[in-house]
């Protein structure tokens, strides 16, 4: 059996008297791959900002390969190194190249020489098939390349985990294929991520296991077809309900007199 | 006096002008850049909150700033004598311009810095970044164009301010204007210096904005 790479155990996060999180606990094993759905605000965002620190919890604990992250002695800066995230609106660095985007954490934050980080980069763009905009700036890319340079710049720090925050709810349908596709790939190499999206029909290919949230807590798991194909929950069913369209019955009623 | 005369006068006035705008405006960024940085990453919504010192450096600024600069200048005169030897004359100017630049310039860092994008902070953060590496490599580069519209501001606002330093002996182009145009009644040398602090007015600004642009990978 695969070891626990992350353990997060009876979290609490509130912001001032709002509680957000309430009591949650999860694991994942390495090379798992955990897809997070629910309702809009139901908290998935700061979970996951929760675990690499960008918000601090109030109660219970984060393991990553066993050693706590969450104190005050644990160093936030290597543990997020170790955790690579992706988000919504991509957040590259305007005034830098997509190749310096990519190059400057391997450089700054681990010393790598610059030949080396390029040449990593360059291979890495290369998988996403961006290679030939290396040169370009974030505002030349669409939003599926911008999108695509912002996991390959995760990448680049060699993390244990990758985290991917509702990644292709900002771009246009016709691009959430393309990044789409790269996760599908990070997945079948045995990458572990966690996973969040609306993107049900991905949730359902990519996933080990999903976890659907609502209200701040966990409410239901289990693997994609126990989940969407027979939801234990009222909660997940009405969540589920919502992608789903029950086909018209009534045309012919109202044919001719529009309301 | 004869036109050659009033010429080199010129001459000497706007290279003195100039000393006193560029050395203010050296020293005004060498205080107002960390200062301002300072600011933006002890605001409460900044990369290291700190309310108790942000609120203390708040008002000093805001006091230093609610001086107006020809009385600033008055107070400060035994502080510049004190470092220059004396109270009159171009290098002495550069003392209370420097004094009333840097909150001036901390402001106007503090905003531009605020203006990055707190996701671009994040990810920086994201992929381990020290405080340090992220206020100098993510904050202090993607506000770079919108500092540089402040030093554009900055220099311009100073050489308004070295002109009114001329009322007191403050040398300079200022000095001129009003030795001859106020005190003399010779209008037309007063017209020619007002014109000459003009143009470089223009120039700067022009200068400053063509930069601006240069560096600016935002917009095509
Ligand atoms: N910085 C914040 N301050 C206060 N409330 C916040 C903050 N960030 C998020 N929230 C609140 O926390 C709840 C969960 O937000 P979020 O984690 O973004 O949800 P999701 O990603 O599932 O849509 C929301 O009600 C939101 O308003
Ligand atoms: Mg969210």
């Amino acid at each position: 059996m695969a070891k626990e790479l992350l353990k997060i155990e009876h979290i609490t996060k509130s912001f001032d008297e709002t509680v957000i999180l309430r009591d949650l606990s999860l694991t994942v094993k390495e090379g798992e791959v955990l897809v997070i759905v629910g309702p809009s605000g139901c908290g998935k965002s700061t979970f996951l900002r929760c675990i690499n620190g960008l918000e601090t919890i109030q109660e219970g604990s984060i393991y990553l390969d066993g050693e706590k992250i969450n104190d005050r002695s644990a160093n936030l800066e290597k543990v997020r190194q170790k955790i690579g995230m992706v988000f919504q609106n991509y957040e590259l660095f305007p005034h830098k190249t997509v190749l310096q985007n990519i190059t400057m954490a391997p450089m700054l934050v681990q010393k790598k020489p610059k030949a080396e980080a390029e040449k990593e980069a360059l291979s890495l763009l290369e998988r996403v098939g961006l290679s030939d905009r290396k040169n370009f700036y974030p505002r030349q890319l669409s939003g599926g390349q911008k999108q695509r340079v912002a996991i390959v710049r995760a990448l680049a720090m060699h993390p244990e985990i990758l985290l991917f925050d509702e990644v292709t709810a900002a771009l246009d349908p016709e691009m959430v294929r393309e990044v789409l596709d790269v996760m599908l790939d990070l997945a079948k190499e045995g990458r572990t991520m966690i996973v969040v999206t609306h993107e049900m029909s991905f949730a359902r290919a990519v996933a080990d296991r999903i976890v659907f949230m609502d209200g701040g807590n966990i409410v239901e798991e289990g693997t994609p077809s126990e989940f969407f194909d027979n939801p234990q929950t009222d909660r997940a069913k009405k969540f589920l309900s919502t992608f789903s369209f029950d086909r018209i019955e009534k045309k012919d009623e109202y044919a001719g007199n529009p309301i | 006096m004869g036109l050659t005369d009033i010429a080199k006068m010129l001459a000497d006035g706007t290279k003195d002008t100039l000393i006193m705008v560029l050395l203010s405006t050296l020293f005004g960024y060498i205080g107002g850049l960390p200062l301002g940085v300072l600011l933006s990453v002890t605001d409460e919504n900044g990369l290291k909150p700190m309310p108790a010192l942000y609120m203390v450096l708040d008002i000093i600024i805001n006091i230093t700033r609610s001086i107006p600069f020809l009385i600033l200048l008055i107070l400060i005169q035994p502080f510049t004598k004190a470092i220059v030897g004396k109270s009159y004359g171009t290098v002495a100017t550069v003392v209370p311009l420097t004094v009333a630049a840097i909150p001036f310039i901390a402001r106007m860092v503090e905003s531009s810095v605020k203006e990055v994008d707190k996701g671009v902070v994040e990810a920086a953060l994201s992929l381990g970044a020290k405080k340090f590496t992220v206020i100098t490599k993510v904050l202090l580069a993607e506000a770079r164009t919108s500092l540089l519209v402040g030093v554009t501001i900055a220099v311009g606002t100073i050489l308004g301010y070295s002109a009114m330093a001329g009322i007191v002996g403050g040398g300079g182009l200022g000095d001129i204007a009003i030795r001859y145009g106020y005190y003399r009644y010779e209008t037309e040398i007063m017209i020619v210096t007002v014109v000459v602090l003009v143009l470089l007015m223009q120039l700067l600004q022009w200068v400053g904005t063509l930069i601006s642009k240069k560096l600016d990978r935002r917009r095509g």
